[in-house]
């Protein structure tokens, strides 16, 4: 899974967290990576899971208020879209995947200390030798690989070891790769030194991956690498593609259609694996917001257009958002969809 | 016979064309060898056995020669030094010795090479997909030259056709890549370009295919014939329809 970063990190940071809670939560053995904050302080950081009953029935009452408001009234305007199913308000009704979390509260220790983890925090391993000139590429995606390559073998989960049945998944995270901090210069010039160690050690890790249970988190300044040669190969050489777009310091910040939200979810591209297919979900426009517990990623949907008063200059913004969004069938939200982790 | 097939693909995943040609040269009794870079063994496996063809079946009794790109580059990038000194990989020019696919060629050459027992209809050449050798290092110039060879001896000397993936994109930041997929168009008998619809997505029309026979390059003063299909991709199979009669709109 690879996501590029939102300009400022807040975004991005918080679902790499996400995605090492569930970790955790399920038990599963984690693999932490940075080159910027040590890996403890990252796992101190994780979001608290939510207990089950409490926050169904927060969602619970949202639903059926939404619910009885719209049994009674056919549509009288919007008719054409009466035919269209109805979308279910909260997950909850439907089969459970994955675990909430209150962003609000931090990890209680106790959980973190049933897992088993490892970490990489480059500015300590920078000290040992690599051990092998790894396909040339930067010493420091080399020294990971081989931490990386190391874990998967001594604790088994590439079944290459018959002794060491591993049944287990190994969730690594890897934060702000490309950045200088990992001594890549693509962030910082466009003309950089060597322009494939990002892709060599993408591919590598990618061949990893596949032999062994283990899943990867990827975050990427994407809006530093100059070079966009980079980010297509990447985006090529990676699974799931998913591109955070925080509000923070645009126009859109002030922007009225965007008030609801602080961001947008761009998926760029998703896993076609041992198939012909693969799962497309039915919009294509997503916006996150963070609210003080939560954090949530929606379907954009427009407001109504309702007020008289309603100056040019938003008619414009509406329609030029309007060309943005692409097309999801025009499809109206009469509900939310929440994507959980 | 000896044909040069370029499978492209922009805004779309075109591997569903992959897995087609795969299953459809196995079923026609032609040795294969396809050297997969993108995805591992099983992810092929898993595709072929919808599509009734077992690759390892193939592989057992001599049909497919499969170079499945990631595992060699992990042992090459963590194997045992006395192991690849035996044996030097096919993918070589990740080491950063040579900075020509020579060694990939060589593999090729030696799969696709008649033995004598053999008694399999035409050699092919399936490369899935040129444009991560790109990724990995290789200058345009020397995926060009691999192309080069890899037509040579197997278009020319042994009769068989040569099937190749590239990725592009539209207004694409990566030259190299565009580089390479247009020196190939040149090259082909054969173009199948995938495209992503230019509206946007659909979930019932996945794409759009255009069909291109390179007629003009036997100089008889005709045109390529172009043919365009839409699509939608199924499970176990792909539907192709004329632009504009989708299932979903008639």
């Amino acid at each position: 899974v690879f996501t590029e970063e939102d300009k400022y990190s807040l975004y991005s940071s918080l679902l790499f967290k996400y995605f090492l809670a569930e970790g955790v939560v399920c038990g599963h053995d984690l693999f932490v990576a940075s080159a910027k904050e040590h890996p403890d302080n990252i796992l101190k950081e994780l979001p608290a899971p939510l207990l089950d009953d409490g926050h169904r029935n927060e969602l619970g009452e949202e639903a059926t208020a939404v619910k009885s408001e719209d049994f009674q009234d056919s549509m009288k305007i919007a008719w054409r879209y009466q035919n269209l199913p109805k979308m279910e308000a909260s997950p909850t009704t439907t089969t459970k995947f994955g675990h909430y979390y209150d962003v609000s509260k931090k990890m209680p220790p106790e959980l973190l200390q049933s897992i088993k983890w490892q970490s990489f925090y480059l500015p300590e391993e920078l000290c040992s030798q690599p051990k092998k000139k790894l396909c040339s590429m930067n010493s420091a995606y080399a020294r990971l690989l081989e931490s990386i390559q190391r874990i998967i073998y001594q604790q088994g989960f590439d079944g290459s070891d018959p002794q060491k049945k591993q049944k287990n998944i190994l969730r690594i995270g890897i934060q702000s790769l490309g950045s200088m901090l990992w001594g890549d210069d693509i962030c910082s010039s466009d003309a950089p030194e060597d322009i494939h160690s990002l892709t060599k050690f993408l591919y590598v890790l990618r061949g990893l991956l596949r032999k062994s249970l283990s899943a990867c988190i990827i975050t990427v300044p994407a809006h530093l690498i100059q070079n966009k040669a980079i980010m297509e190969r990447v985006t090529n050489l990676s699974d799931t593609v998913v591109g955070l777009e925080s509000f923070i310091g645009s126009e859109r910040e002030t922007n009225p259609l965007y008030k609801d939200y602080h961001g947008l979810v761009h998926v760029h591209q998703i896993p076609r694996l041992n198939s012909l297919i693969c799962d497309v979900s039915d919009t294509k426009d997503l916006a996150f917001r963070l609210k003080r517990k939560l954090f949530t990623i929606e379907r954009l949907h427009l407001p109504p257009d309702l007020s008289d008063t309603v100056s040019r200059t938003s008619k414009q913004d509406l329609a030029e958002s309007a060309k943005l969004l692409s097309s999801g069938c025009g499809a109206m939200a009469m509900g939310k969809k929440h994507l959980d982790f | 016979q000896g044909k040069f097939t370029l499978l492209r693909d922009t805004r779309t995943d075109g591997s569903f064309l992959v897995h087609h040609f795969l299953s459809f040269y196995l079923r026609a009794g032609c040795k294969v060898c396809f050297v997969a870079l993108f995805q591992s063994f099983s992810h092929y496996s898993v595709v072929a056995q919808k599509l009734g063809v077992s690759l390892t079946a193939a592989k057992e009794r001599g049909q497919l020669v499969f170079l499945e790109g990631l595992k060699s580059c992990l042992d090459l990038c963590f194997g045992e030094e006395e192991e690849q000194s035996r044996e030097p990989s096919a993918l070589q020019f990740l080491s950063g010795s040579s900075s020509d696919l020579k060694a990939l060629f060589d593999f090729v050459q030696a799969s696709l090479s008649p033995a004598g027992s053999d008694t399999w209809k035409g050699p092919v050449l399936l490369v899935d997909d040129l444009s991560v050798l790109l990724s990995l290092g290789a200058t345009p110039v020397a995926v060009l030259d691999f192309i080069h060879y890899c037509r040579v001896t197997v278009c020319s000397q042994l009769k068989g056709n040569i099937v190749v993936l590239v990725h592009s994109h539209q207004d694409s930041g990566d030259k190299e890549n565009e580089l390479v997929g247009n020196c190939l168009w040149h090259q082909s008998d054969l173009i199948l370009w995938a495209e992503g619809l230019a509206t946007g997505f659909c979930r019932d029309v996945h794409g759009q295919i255009r069909i291109i026979k390179r007629v003009s390059l036997e100089l008889r003063g005709e045109q390529d014939h172009i043919q365009i299909y839409q699509y939608k991709i199924q499970d176990k199979n792909v539907s192709f329809f004329a632009p504009g009669l989708s299932a979903a709109v008639l």
